[in-house]
């Protein structure tokens, strides 16, 4: 057992953080949920993809580093601890592309995943519906065959950076005769400026297009953006999910650094007693994540996969998350309440993190059914 | 940004992290586990309890042949260590079967004898398993007074051997019993290494507690799956689920913590293991009790023999206040 890490690997360390520091914008980006900071957001992109950082891990053909696990974590940290922009290439990167690496074709990797990794093409996410939020399996759009390709029909929801992205992958039914609910579901891409797509942005608690619903009128999709076979899309995008709640879409880099600057805010509030212990927690749990991480990545090394125990990292981060922008707004007094305060425009995100990629509700059944063998039961 | 198992592996590998038990550390954990299993660890809980200690002392000496001693001493002093990763890994199993004794004292007293003098005097006897020890600071309690064979006092002028021992007082936990030491006494150490005592006692708390919680939940489970309700398995209830639920969350992000504590021995890590190893194993004990209902509440049911042990293991050596103190000074 060690936490050592190589000499080698703490050259990459450095050679990240110096990079960071002579790139990373001084001043805060404007938020990605507005058009000018997700123009911003894009160009931040750019320019670490220039640098040869947007995706450390990816195959150096696609843009990346070919580094591993360790050193994705690593970069993770320095990323976040250099106060480097949020990323709006996050639903591409994390949840399609690993899709695209299982599932997809040479030829599919080769014309998706260079244009993702500079942000030219940023991704929206649109799996949920109206009727189907962490229930998938009710899904009701539709893919229909047609020569050469399908046609996707219905309405998509609560579809991530859909006001400004330019591209959507979802799951789509193709066979409502399939026996069972699950079945006959296959995984699209699809574009969102399209004929026959009409985006409707939702302003989020504070008012900024975070999601949108998707209408889907004849929207014509070739055979060459479906991801694997028809009628397997529920399986490939399992994989993906699981993966989504463990280790692609919050990396410990990120809550160390949110610890480190709560602990800054309160000495700089002069150390106050009252919120004594929810900081040190603040720490202790960024510290916990952080070390899972190093498990789970030991693990994933060694040969395993991550199954249901993703699902204890999705319940413990998503918690993590809102319990440390509480604390930062109970520091902050009346300045917190103020929209555009920093540590508010987190706060609000972190408020979805117990909602999105599958309730946390869902996750606690996966956990006790899954990893604690209870029996299937009254919901 | 992504990484995940369908992302390629890197053309050249880099060194893989190792934070996961070697086979060698999983296999310890394992024949201990057989070993306790086998002792029947809760009639020996009940006889220790009682002031009856011939079966208490048996099993101590099968856990010192197992070499949970030797890991806090070092090989010059005939023992194994100091092994911090290896004690954790143990401690954890003595949790897990609630062992009785002053297993944490022994440990941190190990760490205080560090001059060649009363090293060479004590520490043998405590790695074979010989003798038992129990430290207090002074003014505090000590655990075991009256089993101990050193009884060991952390006072203002240094370390000093005991001359003996109060009344002994019952803990909220039956199995651990409570005394003040006398004082004065033959002094060990002027400069004992305090601090290092405490933080092997602190690991060795942390360790035992997650072991605690990991039995609570365990045994929770099994009897959710048993007691029927309303014509079905009460563990089929989303409510009784989401409780056990939080209950492995709380404990599968403490033993990162405790492992991590053991292989840095940074007095914040350890101190972060002790109040998250605390806190979780404390609110698997209330889910604990909740979910068995009645029966869990009565004594004569063994699930008390972890209850009560995870409400004391809360404030030994260092409370979640305390501990959450150590971890802001660190930063400071």
């Amino acid at each position: 057992m060690d936490l050592t890490h190589s000499p080698a690997d703490e050259a990459f360390r450095a050679e990240a953080r110096e990079w960071l520091h002579a790139h990373v914008p001084p001043e805060p980006l404007p938020s990605l949920e507005t058009a000018e900071g997700f123009a911003a957001h894009r160009a931040w992109e750019a320019e670490l993809a220039s640098g040869g950082w947007s995706v450390v891990n990816w195959p150096r053909r696609y843009g990346g580093r070919e580094c591993g696990l360790v050193r994705w974590l690593l970069f993770e940290e320095e990323y976040y601890a250099a106060g480097a922009p949020g990323r709006v290439g996050q639903n591409g990167v994390s949840l399609l592309a690993p899709t695209l690496f299982e599932h997809g074709t040479e030829e599919q990797r080769a014309r998706v995943l260079p244009a993702m990794a500079r942000g030219e093409t940023v991704w929206a996410q649109a799996w949920s519906e109206p009727e189907a939020g962490s229930d998938l399996a009710s899904l009701r759009a539709r893919a229909v065959r047609v020569p050469g390709g399908w046609r996707l029909g219905g309405q998509k929801a609560w579809s991530s950076r859909a006001a400004f992205a330019d591209r959507a992958f979802g799951l789509f039914r193709s066979d409502p005769g399939a026996p069972k609910p699950h079945q006959g579901l296959t995984y699209v891409m699809f574009d969102l400026r399209a004929e026959g797509v009409t985006v409707r942005p939702i302003g989020r608690l504070d008012g900024k297009p975070a999601f949108a619903e998707l209408f889907l009128d004849e929207v014509f999709v070739p055979d060459e953006d479906v991801i694997g076979e028809p009628g397997q899309g529920w399986r490939i995008a399992m994989a993906t999910a699981a993966d989504e709640r463990g280790l692609t879409l919050r990396s410990p880099g990120r809550f160390l650094a949110a610890a480190e600057r709560l602990h800054a805010l309160w000495r700089a509030q002069g150390s106050p007693q009252g919120a004594r212990a929810q900081v040190a927690d603040a720490l202790i749990g960024a510290r916990a994540y952080q070390l899972a991480t190093y498990a789970t990545a030991s693990r994933f090394l060694g040969g395993e996969r991550v199954g249901a125990e993703a699902s204890l990292n999705k319940v413990f981060w998503s918690e993590y998350d809102i319990a440390l922008h509480e604390t930062a707004l109970d520091l902050l007094g009346e300045e917190g309440e103020f929209a555009d305060a920093e540590w508010s425009q987190r706060y609000v995100f972190a408020l979805a993190g117990p909602i999105y990629a599958g309730t946390n509700e869902i996750q606690r059944d996966i956990i006790a059914e899954h990893l604690l063998g209870l029996p299937r039961g009254r919901r | 940004m992504t990484v995940s198992p369908h992302t390629p592996a890197p053309a050249a590998p880099e060194p893989a992290p190792r934070f996961l038990l070697d086979a060698e550390q999983r296999a310890f954990a394992g024949s201990l586990g057989a070993m306790l299993t086998a002792a029947g660890a809760p009639a020996v809980i009940r006889d220790w309890s009682r002031g009856e200690r011939a079966s208490g002392r048996a099993l101590w000496s099968r856990i010192a042949a197992a070499g949970v001693f030797a890991l806090a001493v070092p090989e010059a002093y005939d023992g194994l260590g100091p092994r911090p990763v290896e004690l954790a890994v143990a401690f954890v199993e003595l949790g897990r079967y609630a062992v009785p004794g002053p297993l944490v004292e022994t440990v941190a007293a190990a760490a205080a004898l560090s001059a060649p003098g009363p090293a060479g005097r004590f520490l043998p006897g405590l790695a074979s398993g010989e003798s038992m020890a129990t430290l207090a600071r002074e003014g505090g309690y000590a655990l075991d007074g009256d089993a101990a064979t050193a009884r060991l006092v952390l006072a203002a002028d240094g370390l000093r051997l005991a001359p003996g021992h109060g009344p002994v007082r019952a803990s909220l936990d039956p199995a651990r019993r409570l005394t003040r030491l006398l004082p004065g006494g033959e002094l060990l150490d002027p400069d004992p290494p305090a601090g290092r005592a405490l933080l092997w006692a602190r690991l060795a708390t942390a360790a035992q507690a997650l072991g605690v919680g990991l039995a609570l939940l365990d045994r929770t489970v099994g009897y959710v799956r048993r007691r029927v309700q309303f014509g079905v398995p009460i563990g089929s209830f989303q409510t009784v689920k989401h409780r056990l639920a939080d209950a492995k969350i709380a404990l599968e992000f403490a033993r990162p913590l405790v492992l991590g504590a053991a292989v840095t021995m940074a007095p914040a890590d350890v101190a972060a293991a002790k109040v998250s190893a605390c806190e979780a194993a404390y609110a698997t004990a209330r889910t604990a009790l909740q979910l068995h209902g009645a029966i869990g509440y009565t004594a004569e049911y063994d699930l008390s023999l972890w209850l009560t042990k995870a409400r004391a293991l809360r404030t030994a050596w260092g409370d979640p206040d305390a501990c959450r103190a150590q971890v802001l000074r660190d930063r400071a």
